[in-house]
């Protein structure tokens, strides 16, 4: 039975072999459902043999999804996956490297953050669009407030987010910023303030934690101070999935920092006038520091045989440049492409500007084990805001704990 | 050979169990030998290469301060949730049974959380609960009590979730308990009343012990849904699932996490046995301790 069937599978594509049948799995996110149902309908008319079936998941069940699909041989053979997932799928067995040629590709033409996609030396994947980090400031606060623009430094920021939060009795009314350990703000803690103050998160080949420095915990310190010190923010001041966002977009949180991926729901939501401004600094002409992310599309160790070139067809299809300004278009996500970046009227605008900006000076982080470390450095900083932890004590336990996880995964 | 009568009947019987047995031995029990099967290996998506690593992940499980925390997490939520349920659920379902008319009605609001799904009860909840602009936290200032945090603390978050579990389950239990009541035959407490028993009396020697079988299977039902707790505290901290600080954290919760987070299959298989093992050995002292034969 088995022999006939596995005699089935190598016979069938021969016979279909003008017919092959891709499939691209993605989650549920409407915006990038369309633009990739459009995308299969051009790629499908320029190649008449490949045909392409697009599934999508609900987000948080998209993970489990793919890791119940692929060992039964049912899943895609082009997965879209966030970068930080990379390694942990590699090991797992559900990426297989891409041809070398491709990252003759990826090492030219995309942004320097791209590198991320490589796990051990190999390419794992190719994204489409990058994101990172600004600051969203509701503009109509602060002209009642009297300030004039978005803060620059973090001293002004501090000032600026004093003047914004109105608290009664414990319970605050408004918050100056949308503290959110377990939103952004980690990354804030960990790629940007990490930097700025002069230090570096981790060692340039990802094996060494390096935050439990001194630039560490003045960073940790200094980020945890806006609650205990200055009260510019509370965490969790709106409940549930992205409340921080919630808060802004109900203009009761008047700055946020968040990533660009946010803009499409601000746009929708927002009924007050609201602007993007480059993340402050630690001084006026002091380091520039972003966490840059993406979401990239993969090869499934699924796509063989005709699949597999059907596959690296339409993966070449859909990180095309021209699929890069269609996707800035119809989804907002800024170009992973160094050319298409450079372009001044996407660096001028007033919303994508910012973000577009920070992309040149954008770090990834070097996840191996992402929900894992994501973790550390949310209860590193909820250790100091919920239990009084001293920064110190808990900035070195996380590296602990974050070192254990990355020896665990390059031993 | 000749069949008797009753011996047909009883062969059919077999064939037509021997249906859903079938599934249930495919779809329930071979899966729980896969998942022992698995906790020997490290994971891999081909299986060829599945890496053999004998007892080394349960090694991890001594090791692992996480997983630690899981269990206690689940064993207090299950100590903190099964007595209030069964106590409040008993005292209601008697309040219920004296109320003359309209018992259908307060029925049916007691009910009605447990068949709300508990994605949306959550959500609800963690507004409700909300330090800034929460119901409760409103109610407490009436009675001069400043603003809790609840869910944002580390030591408040657990018996906080318990208690939106115990009033999700709540209904049901009531109704548990309502048609245990229901069944006990009026004759007993009239013959009581007439030898000049009363009220705590009555209870103590009529309705408690009938009760008894209710009671088991309310608490050995119970007790598996605590061990198996996910939903709700996935949903009541959706974006620190099983937080603050690992507070709330379930077992369930860290199995899910390993297994389709962190791709860790070998691992949360081996976590898997454990809870089983776990619901196996409690439910089994359950039915020893508590199941007990009632003569009147």
């Amino acid at each position: 039975m088995k022999r006939l069937l596995a005699f089935c599978a190598v016979l069938l594509p021969l016979a279909l072999a003008q017919g092959v049948t891709i499939t691209y799995w993605q989650y549920e996110f409407r915006s990038k459902v369309e633009a990739i149902n459009e995308l299969i309908r051009r790629f499908e008319a320029q190649n008449p043999g490949i045909k392409v079936v697009h599934q999508t998941f609900p987000y948080d069940a998209f993970q489990q999804k793919v890791a119940a699909a692929i060992p039964a041989g049912q899943g895609p053979d082009v997965v879209n996956l966030y970068y930080g997932w990379a390694p942990t799928w590699v090991k797992a067995g559900y990426l297989v490297p891409l041809p070398e040629d491709w990252t003759r590709r990826l090492d030219q033409d995309f942004v320097a953050m791209a590198q991320a996609a490589k796990v051990g030396g190999k390419l794992y994947g190719v994204p489409t669009a990058v994101r990172s980090l600004a600051l969203f400031y509701n503009k109509d606060l602060f002209r009642q407030a009297g300030i004039a623009g978005p803060p620059k430094t973090w001293e002004e920021f501090i000032a600026v987010g004093q003047k914004l939060t109105v608290k009664q009795g414990g319970r605050f009314t408004q918050i100056g910023y949308g503290i959110a350990p377990d939103g952004q703000d980690h990354h804030l803690v960990r790629e940007v303030l990490v930097r700025q103050f002069g230090g570096r998160p981790y060692s340039d080949d990802g094996k060494r934690v390096l935050y439990q420095g001194e630039a560490g915990l003045k960073a940790l310190s200094f980020y945890t101070d806006w609650v205990r010190k200055h009260e510019i923010g509370v965490p969790g001041f709106f409940p549930g999935n992205n409340g921080y966002r919630d808060g802004f977009i109900a203009g009761r949180i008047a700055m946020i920092i968040d990533g660009s991926f946010a803009i499409g729901t601000i746009q929708q939501g927002a009924r007050f006038n609201w602007g993007v401004a480059e993340l402050p600094l630690e001084r006026p002409g002091g380091r520039k520091a972003n966490f840059g992310s993406f979401w990239m599309h993969g090869l499934t160790p699924l796509a063989t045989g005709p699949k597999r070139e059907a596959a690296l067809r339409f993966l070449a299809f859909i990180t095309s440049e021209e699929t890069q300004r269609y996707w800035l278009e119809k989804v907002g996500e800024l170009p992973a492409s160094k050319n298409l970046i450079r372009d001044p009227k996407l660096s001028l605008h007033p919303i994508y500007g910012p973000f577009v900006l920070s992309l040149a000076y954008a770090k990834a982080t070097p996840f191996v084990d992402e929900a894992a470390q994501r973790k550390v450095m949310v209860d590193a900083i909820n250790r100091v805001l919920l239990q009084g932890t001293d920064p110190a004590q808990s900035l070195r336990l996380a590296a602990e704990e974050e070192q254990k996880i990355l020896d665990q995964f390059w031993r | 050979m000749r069949l008797t009568l009753a011996r047909r009947e009883a062969l059919w019987a077999f064939v037509f169990l021997a249906i859903p047995l079938a599934f249930f031995l495919y779809f329930r029990i071979l899966p729980t030998f896969q998942a022992l099967w698995l906790s020997l290996y490290e994971w891999h998506a081909d299986p060829s290469q599945r890496r053999f690593v004998g007892l080394e992940h349960y090694a991890r499980l001594l090791t692992d301060p996480v997983l630690r925390r899981a269990l206690f997490n689940t064993l207090l939520y299950t100590l903190l949730g099964i007595p209030s349920q069964i106590a409040l659920g008993l005292v209601i379902a008697l309040l219920l049974q004296r109320v003359p008319f309209g018992r259908d009605f307060f029925r049916a609001i007691y009910f009605a959380p447990y068949v709300t799904p508990a994605v949306a009860v959550a959500w609800v909840w963690s507004w409700m609960l909300s330090p800034h602009f929460g119901l409760v936290n409103e109610l407490l200032a009436l009675l001069g009590i400043p603003p809790q945090p609840f869910l944002q603390s580390p030591s408040q978050a657990l018996p906080t979730v318990t208690w939106v579990v115990v009033w999700q389950n709540l209904g049901f239990q009531v109704v548990l308990f309502l048609a245990g009541l229901e069944s006990i035959p009026r004759q007993y407490y009239e013959a009581a009343r007439i030898d000049g028993a009363e009220g705590w009396r009555l209870f103590r020697h009529i309705t408690w012990p009938l009760l008894n079988p209710v009671l088991v299977f309310s608490v050995v039902i119970g007790t598996i849904g605590y061990l198996q707790l996910f939903t709700q505290v996935v949903n009541l901290n959706f974006t620190d699932q099983g937080g603050p600080l690992n507070s709330t954290l379930t077992l369930a919760l860290y199995i899910y996490q390993l297994a389709f987070l962190r791709f860790q299959l070998g691992y949360a298989a081996t976590v898997t046995v454990l809870l089983f093992a776990l619901i196996l050995l409690i439910t089994l002292v359950q039915l020893k301790l508590l199941t007990r034969r009632v003569e009147l």
